[in-house]
């Protein structure tokens, strides 16, 4: 059970830091492998703050999602947006090209020892339910804390989408950009602020899971598989899609791990190759969706 | 009407500067016995990219796993050189054959789906083929790699030397043959649909072309010539590793396709050379800081459009 | 062959997407030697009969049988292989080749050599002079080294009806073959297709009512994925039904 809950809270986190890169990726198209410098800069800022500048940890969150939203929305503007047209190959270099460059500026500038985040008291510790039976669920706080946050912004994420004006607004937009500029929707503006968002998430996502995944300037690398494959196999047009897919690779992940260890991600790989072979389009999409 | 056949033969028609090209290749690790290693590392790299080209330049599949066929060449090399015999020629060949089966199997995933599920596929073939040799050590060395690889001589005669002069001249003549048989594939018709399934999907299938068999056959050729590559690998270096599954394996070889140029055979090769003597180059200056310089230059590359920065008359991959 | 013999039927055939009916039981009959055109309103749903007819569409119900063969389990690019050939409305070109690449590469595709891996292409001196043949029918020879993505649209739409006749087609369906091309020039591309032998059928879709009076022998009128009716053109020009629809359509006349 401890498996599930750990599993879960993984997902949850792997959902926030992709959830950004998959309405990207549906709303314009846009292959984004830099998505998790994102993330990386979320994760850096907290840290820096942290033990610079003696922010707390809750305070840092909201700085994490505000200054990385800052910065997404600045390049989007600048280096993305000319991007939009070109075939997916010229995409894959260029937001690969991004990564490299963000990934050896923190090396340089912050050194690549891992960073060690250091969480406030509160957060700290441990709840044991129903110890000896099988049952047994270890809760740790700190990803109660998670599956909290995360699970309120995925709320808050639904409720923007399917309640506001620029909800509807971007559903329009993802949906079929040149109706809806039509229309009167300003879509540049719906692809800055969205991009802005989903980068802010996930630089928020970084900042959260820099205890749990652990946070070095190899961070981008290593994990944007992972955000691939819950953008894959969960879709592009929904947020519930990749939230399952978010869900279901975390759960699988951890549970391979504790089980058989020694095949590791093998697991994961396999079953996103399977789930990817049956259904190309990704397991959750809509009929006629892209 | 013959002088229509002219236009379209002289496209085929070996140009001038290749035999010199290919002479110059041949005599440097005669020339320059002290680089004679990294000669052999060029020649093996500029075979992969050429691989990647046909799969890439000449269909329109981006696969950022193409290193899956490379590594699976290798250590069924590896193996066969270790267990089995230890002729290198003999030993080319099964790897070649080995990775031909291999792609022949996954051509079945590319085919379906778009860019971005092709590129997820093919990057798990080649996460879960790392996790393969990672889990069966007792086969491959695991983590330490597969060690103790003795080669017998080429062709019988000529045994591996020290300085790499024999293996480098052994890859070239591999590359070359290769080499010579892609160029001849690409200017063929049946190159030519190739070129129509990538640039018009759609309408090949209109005017009766069986897309999904070409993409099948040629998939099979080109994973054929990258474990081709890894043989070499193998066989020259003596050791195969797992970071022959690498991410950043599949990766640098779309970057030298990219800096060569893709859609014409020597774009492998020119990129192969100038990838690996700029890293030469710019490791020894701010080892580092690599990929931060490469980084720069891809984001500049595409932002000023691959075309215009170099060979304006190459056709530019669509993917 | 004789012109009553039945080239290309479709039985029955349906078309659902989700609660729409784009393809409403059609039952089409084309003969050999036919210079057939099929007409409706926008969004009548000619192309999608198009497209359910050479595979690109798979159908909800419904049969299609050429010169007798039942085609309907055949994927679209085994459909071509027997004669079964069309152009698209919007053009579908191969942006990286020439015009005479392009026309080598399909005529070696149809004389069965399109998987010669050894030969160059242009090696094969019939196929080379059939595609000059082509190129000069279809005005091309002065673009033919250009790459299609730099030539001008009218060419493009030659070129889009040079690689359909490249194919050796039995059944020929032109998807609004004369849009975008110059007054002058749309008389003498019908002309060409016209010209066609008698073994080439030609199933024509156009709006441009001039040119179907002039080109057809038999219409056929689609209304909302339906037959509305079909006859000679003297017949439909008369008929009170589709005056109906062509006509009242501006004048708030209901269909």
């Amino acid at each position: 059970m401890t498996i599930l809950f750990d599993g879960i809270a993984y997902g949850m986190l792997l959902f926030i830091l992709a959830v950004g890169l998959s309405v990207t990726m549906g709303l314009m198209n846009f292959i984004n492998l830099a998505h998790g410098a994102f993330a990386m800069v979320g994760g850096y800022l907290t840290v820096v703050l942290m033990q610079r500048f003696d922010v707390p940890f809750l305070v840092c969150l909201p700085i994490a999602f505000a200054g990385t939203a800052l910065l997404g929305a600045f390049l989007e503007r600048t280096l993305y947006r000319p991007m939009y047209r070109k075939p997916h190959l010229d995409q894959v270099l260029f937001s690969i090209g991004l990564a490299f460059m963000a990934v050896a500026s923190v090396d340089y500038f912050v050194g690549s020892q891992q960073q060690i985040m250091q969480l406030p008291e509160w957060l700290k510790g441990r709840t044991e339910l129903g110890a000896g039976t099988p049952w047994e669920l270890g809760m740790g706080h700190y990803r109660l804390f998670i599956i909290a946050v995360c699970a309120a912004l995925t709320v808050g994420l639904q409720y923007v989408l399917s309640a506001t004006r620029f909800g509807s607004r971007l559903r329009a937009s993802v949906d079929d950009p040149r109706v809806a500029a039509g229309m009167g929707i300003n879509v540049n503006v719906v692809f800055a602020m969205t991009f802005a968002v989903g980068s802010g998430l996930a630089g928020l996502g970084g900042a959260l899971g820099a205890e749990v995944l652990g946070l070095d300037p190899t961070f981008p690398l290593k994990f944007m598989v992972y955000f691939l494959i819950v953008v894959a196999v969960g879709g592009t047009s929904s947020i519930t899609g990749p939230l399952l897919a978010a869900l279901l690779l975390g759960v699988a992940d951890v549970a391979g791990k504790y089980y058989v260890p020694k095949l590791g991600a093998f697991i994961v790989y396999t079953l996103m190759l399977a789930i990817l072979m049956w259904r190309p389009q990704g397991l959750f999409v809509r009929q006629g969706g892209k | 009407m013959a002088n229509l056949q002219m236009p379209l033969l002289k496209k085929s028609a070996v140009q001038w500067w290749e035999p010199v090209l290919w002479l110059l290749a041949f005599s440097a690790p005669w020339a320059f016995p002290h680089h004679a290693l990294i000669i052999n590392e060029i020649a093996i790299v500029a075979l992969f990219a050429v691989s990647l080209d046909l799969v890439l330049g000449y269909s329109g599949i981006v696969s950022l796993g193409h290193a899956s066929f490379l590594g699976f060449g290798a250590y069924t090399a590896a193996l066969f050189a270790k267990w089995i015999h230890p002729d290198p020629l003999l030993g080319l060949v099964v790897g070649t054959a080995a990775a031909c089966v291999l792609g022949a199997l996954c051509s079945a995933t590319i085919l379906r789906g778009s860019d971005l599920t092709r590129l997820m596929v093919t990057l798990g073939m080649a996460l879960i083929l790392f996790e393969l040799a990672n889990k069966f050590d007792g086969l491959t060395g695991g983590s330490d790699g597969l060690q103790g690889v003795v080669m017998g001589p080429v062709l019988g005669r000529f045994e591996f030397d020290l300085m790499g002069q024999v293996a480098a001249s052994y890859s070239l003549a591999i590359l070359l043959a290769i080499f010579f048989l892609a160029r001849r594939l690409v200017h063929s018709p049946f190159g030519a649909t190739l070129m129509a399934v990538r640039d018009n999907r759609l309408r090949a299938m209109a005017i009766g072309l069986p897309v999904s068999a070409r993409l099948a056959v040629v998939y099979t050729i080109a994973a054929g010539i990258a474990g081709a590559a890894g043989a070499l690998m193998a066989q020259t270096t003596g050791f195969a590793s797992l970071d022959v599954f690498a991410l950043e394996r599949s990766a640098d070889v779309m970057l030298m396709l990219v800096i060569g140029g893709v859609g014409w055979l020597y774009g492998g090769v020119v990129g192969a050379v100038v990838f690996k003597l700029m890293h030469d180059v710019i490791s020894n200056i701010t080892p580092q800081y690599w990929t931060f310089w490469m980084g720069l230059f891809l984001v500049v590359l595409v932002m000023v459009g691959r075309e215009r920065l170099f060979k304006p008359w190459t056709w530019m991959g669509r993917s | 062959m004789n012109s009553s013999t039945v080239v290309l039927q479709t039985h029955g055939l349906v078309k659902r997407f989700g609660g729409i009916t784009a393809t409403d039981h059609v039952n089409l009959s084309i003969n050999q030697g036919a210079r057939h055109a099929l007409i409706g309103p926008n969004g009548a749903g000619k192309t999608t009969l198009i497209n359910l007819i050479t595979g690109v569409l798979p159908q909800s119900e419904g049969r299609i049988t050429l010169e007798g063969a039942d085609i309907t389990d055949l994927a679209p690019h085994q459909r071509v292989s027997r004669g079964l050939v069309r152009t698209f409305q919007i053009n579908q070109l191969f942006s990286g080749m020439t015009p005479l690449e392009t026309l080598v590469m399909v005529v070696s595709q149809h004389r069965g050599l399109g998987s010669r891996w050894w030969q160059a292409l242009g090696q094969d001196k019939a196929v080379v002079e059939r595609c000059g043949q082509l190129l000069e029918q279809f005005r091309l020879t002065d673009v033919m080294h250009q790459r299609t993505e730099q030539m001008p649209y009218g060419k493009r739409r030659l070129l889009e009806m040079a690689i359909a006749l490249a194919c050796e087609p039995r059944v020929l369906l032109l998807d609004e073959p004369v849009a975008g091309v110059p007054a002058g020039e749309r008389e003498e591309l019908l002309h060409t297709v016209s010209a066609l032998p008698v073994d080439v059928s030609v199933v024509l879709i156009e709006h441009d009512m001039d040119l179907v009076f002039e080109f057809a022998k038999r219409i056929t009128v689609l209304v909302n994925g339906a037959v509305l009716t079909e006859g000679t053109p003297a017949e439909i020009a008369q008929d009170p039904q589709v005056k109906a629809v062509y006509l009242g359509h501006g004048e708030g006349a209901h269909v």
